[in-house]
């Protein structure tokens, strides 16, 4: 199981900002993230959870929100 | 093998600066400023073409090659903005540069598409003798269709540059290239006749921002040079933030990446061109690396030494 206080604390590492309370909000939309910031964040995502995102994976839509980033990392991290 | 003899580059002269854009686009300088690095571009004026932008690129270039255009065996013209389904730009463009007869090549592709010349012209040097890539985009005209995209429209501007390939000699030594194309992103980054271009921003920067080091670590990796070792990178002018990034990824000063993206913009396959026609400053021995990513998605690196 993924704690999602592992990757509130990652996405806020890289946006050096406060992240929304909800984990379904999206992080782009509330303001967290921009274009840049999302490839710093899965840099930081696949340092912490050991996991290497494969380009076909990378779509902003698969890592919008904490409830997405813990959904995919389920999936991928062993 | 081949080499790269000269580059040439053209940009209109129409300069159009961000207080311009802040009233048509609804956002303020320093905005743009910080989303792209860019602080004014070039427009074309409505009588210009983009042959008229890369045969005057091309003029530059065998003027500074001081090449005959007879003495040129094959012509490439990229372009992702040219005004018509076909012909494209290649064959009028090489008959007004007096080259008649001689066989020249239409790349429809955007960004990536100068860098892929290049690497094709290396290689089909041997058989044709010297090979003349130009790429032109007049991006004015597209970016102008309604409804207005601030977050595309403040990005391009206009312009051609030209790069002379020459199977005997010149001033670098074309050694390898690495070329990629994924087509299942061609949705993320297209442009439709007369349709406003279509650019999904985040999926453009994520795959970029992965591709590109990847591409110059796999070309480089090929020659046991770290990209440490490398003198200049010379990339499409996509981005300020971009380049950035790209420089961090691959752990090199970001001096290392001659950018003139501040005072052109994007001018999409024009840009690498332009800004190698500027930058020129090729020494013995030393390794430049040229790099593009571009609708498509296509990308690659090609890796020169000076001689």
């Amino acid at each position: 199981m993924i704690s999602q206080e592992r990757i509130r604390a990652v996405v806020e590492k890289v946006a050096q900002k406060p992240i929304p309370a909800d984990p379904e909000e999206s992080l782009f939309e509330s303001g967290v993230l921009d274009s840049f910031a999302l490839p710093d964040m899965i840099g930081e995502l696949e340092k912490e959870f050991h996991l290497k995102v494969p380009d076909a994976d990378l779509t902003p839509r698969k890592f919008d929100s904490v409830a997405r980033i813990a959904d995919y990392l389920s999936v991928h991290v062993s | 093998m081949a080499f790269l003899r000269a580059f040439g580059s053209y940009v209109p002269s129409r300069i159009v600066g961000n207080p311009e854009l802040e009233a048509l686009l609804g956002c303020d300088s320093d905005w743009i400023v910080s989303v792209s690095g860019i602080s004014e571009r070039r427009y074309a004026d409505d009588t210009e073409s983009v042959v008229d932008l890369a045969v005057n690129a091309a003029t530059d270039c065998l003027s500074r090659a001081r090449v005959q255009p007879s003495d040129v065996g094959l012509v490439i013209v990229a372009s992702g903005s040219a005004g018509r389904r076909f012909p494209g730009p290649a064959a009028e463009t090489a008959s007004r540069l007096g080259m008649a007869g001689t066989p020249s090549i239409d790349l429809p592709m955007a960004s990536a598409g100068s860098l892929f010349g290049m690497a094709i012209g290396a290689q089909l040097a041997a058989l044709h003798g010297r090979v003349l890539v130009i790429a032109a985009e007049k991006m004015s005209a597209v970016i102008s269709r309604p409804p207005l995209d601030r977050n595309t429209a403040i990005l391009f501007g206009d312009g051609a540059g030209a790069c002379l390939i020459d199977p005997k000699d010149g001033v670098a030594e074309i050694i390898d290239s690495s070329l990629h194309s994924d087509g299942s992103f061609a949705h993320n980054l297209l442009l439709e006749f007369d349709q406003p271009i279509h650019m999904d921003g985040r999926v453009v920067i994520l795959q970029a921002s992965r591709k590109v080091p990847a591409v110059i670590r796999e070309l480089l990796d090929r020659h046991q040079r770290p990209a440490s070792s490398i003198a200049t990178f010379l990339m499409h002018q996509a981005n300020q933030n971009l380049i950035t990034r790209i420089a961090q990824a691959l752990e090199v000063a970001p001096e290392k990446f001659y950018s003139n993206i501040a005072r052109y913009g994007n001018t999409s396959s024009a840009s690498m061109l332009i800004a190698a026609s500027e930058w020129n400053a090729f020494r013995k021995d030393e390794p430049v690396v040229f790099a593009a990513f571009g609708a498509g998605f296509h990308w690659g690196a090609l890796l020169a030494l000076g001689t």
